[in-house]
């Protein structure tokens, strides 16, 4: 068996010394987990490191850490995996997760920055009256849209290296926005418009994220936080019409139109139509505090007067037909890829070679004789044929051939005179995503037995 | 070899030295480079937060354009641009029914993606389609001792199997290694591979400048003579943005950014006017002595 250094963060915030770095060496087999090397030291050399954990199998979300400066759960990355991310024959780094103060060692405080922001979000149903006296039936289609969120582990690994927070350390944040989606896309919940008007609200809320994608390579499971805020902006925006605080909407439309009218971004019209038109009150404060650099731009030749004022660029009739048409639908149609999987996983050329987490060996359950329980995607439901493959995010390999029912919603609100023929045949495998844990009632979906297309809260 | 060749918006708005630079640049390497001056924005990832089948068929409609050229593959000079149409491309190639779909909007105008097209930032075909040792035999000004930073930023490398990073691939390392076939020394700094915060400056400000001014800072804590960056969006954080970073930080910073077809272009001889550095708000004059364009720290 290979020998693995460790380099684990000590720290003990009441000892009053400064943190340093400690090495140890442990043999061990190459697919043997980070976590199990830590608990090899802790207990052949020192039992008095610091670590958090509980599943050892990424479940319970406890043992979040960053290994060689990336996010993730110590119970889910390989020796192998870990190695390879530094440099050759380097110790493998194990600190704690960022944003979050440190407890001891590799413990962080998730109280005091992760679970407050997730009671922020009012992380429960809040249901819509009248309430059925039996099961209170959720839609196919609502239920897999809201999968992807529910997959949420509360390990905290996004909220680590959320970019947004690190400047700014009152943003809501990608766990607890995730979480927020979770609510606004159940139809059963009663106050969509009230959670999105209060995440708008805030200054710290949704328009807050910085597209840094942190969150979508950090998260074990595949949640795309990220996703899920552009999700919120997108329903938040285009659906309720709700007016932020940071301007994020006005924003966004003034983007939009600005594409529509010229093809390519003309950005002199940008930043006064983001706050609502040259002409209007709120542009003059930050068309003033913007003229230095504006001054700069043309002092360097960066911009010309006239092309300030004469975009020579329009939109070809083409593009602002494409404009015309998708605007116009009836429904607005998104595939989310979390779902629906791909086509031809295996030969997703350039775009990705790799899956999700860097694991080339299953770790995560080593070798279950049955698979855990899926949830069941109802083979009625309409929507483009599409083969399944596992969410990005799970690591664990696939289940055993089963014949499951065919899968599939990828387009977040089907047209009503959808085309699509039949279901798929059934696919070879599928994903195995962890049981939500979060619905209010403890989370089981069932598998849909009346074949209406539901699955069901029990 | 031919390219199709989509220079994005902001190169041809606000930092025009960045379209002309690639320009002067192309010929050196061997490229021809077809402009799709008929495509439309990527979208920058805001026309895919309004509707993402918009995005997606925008995109789709740039991607067919390609396809029509006599382009070997796509080439963007923007992270913004790759980030935000690989996002697009990895729905459109992943599902066929959705594919056609979207084709079925752009038949009007008799354009049709086909999937799997080629999309690469500059820096990637720098690297894997121009290759290290050709880019090395080409240098004609070393970049002896200059000290560069590299900035990679977000949508260039995030999320890391989208953007098809990996070990045989490290396009995360890129930067570090055309830096250093060019003749540079690379600085790590803390910033290598955080947010310039140029998305949410029209938001959250204060935010978006503690970013910009945090790395910049990083990197003159580093020793870096200058910065490198593959995307023009980060560019206007960086160095447009810089005197207004420079308050929020509470600190004087003046550190250069170079766009890289303007770092190549140093190395492979040209005139920094050429490459439009004198366009940047903070003067390269760390990297270049302009009296006799000689690179900084060059012989020292």
């Amino acid at each position: 068996m290979p020998d693995y250094t460790l380099r684990i963060r000590r720290y003990s915030p009441e000892s009053g010394e400064a943190a340093y770095w400690e090495d140890h060496t442990v043999e061990m087999k190459s697919h043997s987990s980070v976590l199990e090397a830590i608990l090899e030291v802790k207990a052949k050399e020192d039992g008095s490191i610091g670590i958090r954990c509980s599943c050892r199998a990424a479940i319970c979300g406890s043992c979040g850490v960053r290994i060689n400066g990336k996010p993730g759960l110590a119970c889910n990355t390989h020796l192998s995996a870990a190695a390879a991310r530094g440099e050759e024959g380097a110790p493998i780094t194990v600190e704690p997760m960022g944003n979050m103060p440190v407890i001891r060692d590799l413990i962080v405080d998730m109280d005091a920055v992760h679970w407050k922001k997730i009671r922020r979000v009012t992380p429960w149903l809040i249901n819509q009256e009248p309430i059925p006296e039996r099961e209170y039936i959720v839609p196919h289609e609502n239920m897999v849209d809201v999968t992807q969120s529910m997959a949420c582990i509360q390990c905290g690994a996004c909220v680590s290296d959320c970019l947004s927070m690190e400047v700014d350390p009152g943003f809501i944040g990608p766990a607890a926005l995730a979480k927020a989606y979770r609510f606004v896309g159940d139809p059963r919940d009663a106050e969509q418009y009230e959670r999105l008007k209060d995440l708008s609200e805030d200054e710290h809320g949704i328009y807050d994220c910085t597209h840094c994608f942190n969150c979508i390579d950090a998260c074990p499971k595949g949640v795309a936080p990220m996703s899920q805020i552009m999700r919120l902006r997108r329903i938040a925006g285009t659906d309720h019409k709700i007016e932020d605080r940071n301007n994020g909407h006005r924003h966004e439309r003034a983007f939009v139109k600005n594409i529509q009218r010229n093809g390519i971004l003309h950005e002199a019209d940008l930043l006064p139509d983001s706050y609502g038109g040259k002409l209007h009150p709120r542009a003059a404060p930050e068309l003033i505090e913007s003229l230095p650099t504006a001054a700069k731009a043309i002092a360097r030749g960066k911009m010309t007067p006239a092309k300030v004022l004469l975009h020579p660029h329009k939109a070809p009739a083409a593009v602002k037909k494409i404009f015309k048409e998708i605007e116009g639908r009836p429904a607005r149609e998104e595939l989310n890829l979390y779902i629906s999987g791909y086509e031809n996983a295996e030969e997703r050329g350039d775009l990705a070679h790799v899956p999700h987490t860097d694991d080339p060996t299953p770790l995560v359950p080593p070798a279950p004789p049955e698979p855990p329980p899926v949830v069941d995607k109802s083979p009625t439901f309409p929507g483009p044929e599409v083969k399944k493959s596992p969410p990005p995010g799970s690591s664990a390999p696939a289940p055993p051939p089963q014949s499951k029912p065919a899968t599939e919603l990828p387009l977040e609100s089907a047209p009503a005179d959808s085309t699509s023929s039949a279901p798929e045949p059934p696919p070879e495998s599928e994903p195995t995503t962890e049981l939500p844990m979060d619905s209010p009632s403890g989370g089981f979906i069932t598998p849909a037995e009346s074949g209406e297309g539901e699955s069901t809260f029990t | 070899m031919k390219i199709a060749y989509w220079p994005g918006c902001v190169s041809r708005g606000f930092t025009p030295e960045l379209h002309g630079s690639m320009a002067k640049v192309a010929p050196l390497l061997d490229l021809e480079l077809i402009e799709l001056d008929r495509a439309a924005c990527c979208g920058a990832g805001v026309i895919a937060e309004h509707n993402q089948e918009l995005a997606d068929t925008l995109n789709a409609r740039t991607f067919a354009l390609a396809q029509q050229t006599e382009g070997e593959l796509m080439m963007n000079i923007c992270s913004t641009c790759q980030g935000a149409q690989s996002e697009c491309q990895e729905r459109l190639d992943a599902n066929t029914e959705y594919r056609e779909h979207v084709n079925s909007t752009l038949a009007d105008e008799g354009l049709r993606y086909e999937r799997g097209l080629t999309n690469k930032n500059f820096l990637w075909l720098l690297v894997e389609e121009i290759g290290l040792d050709t880019l090395r035999s080409k240098v004609r000004r070393p970049l002896t001792n200059l000290r560069v930073g590299p900035f990679y930023g977000c949508y260039i490398v995030r999320p890391a199997d989208r953007l098809g990073v990996d070990a045989e691939h490290p396009r995360d390392r890129y930067l570090h290694m055309v830096i250093e076939a060019l003749g540079g020394t690379v600085i790590d700094y803390a910033g290598v591979y955080k947010c310039c915060g140029f998305p949410i400056v029209t938001m959250n400000k204060q935010a978006s400048l503690t970013m910009a001014g945090r790395h910049l800072g990083d990197a003159i804590d580093a020793e870096a003579d200058c910065l490198v960056v593959p995307c023009p969006l980060c560019h206007l954080n960086l160095d447009l943005q810089q005197p207004a970073a420079q308050k929020v930080v509470a600190r004087e910073l003046g550190m250069p950014v170079l766009h890289l077809p303007q770092l190549v272009g140093l190395a492979l001889g040209l005139e920094p006017k050429e490459l439009g550095m004198g366009k940047h708000v903070i003067r390269p004059t760390a990297v270049i002595d302009w009296t006799t364009s000689v690179v900084a720290g060059a012989g020292a």
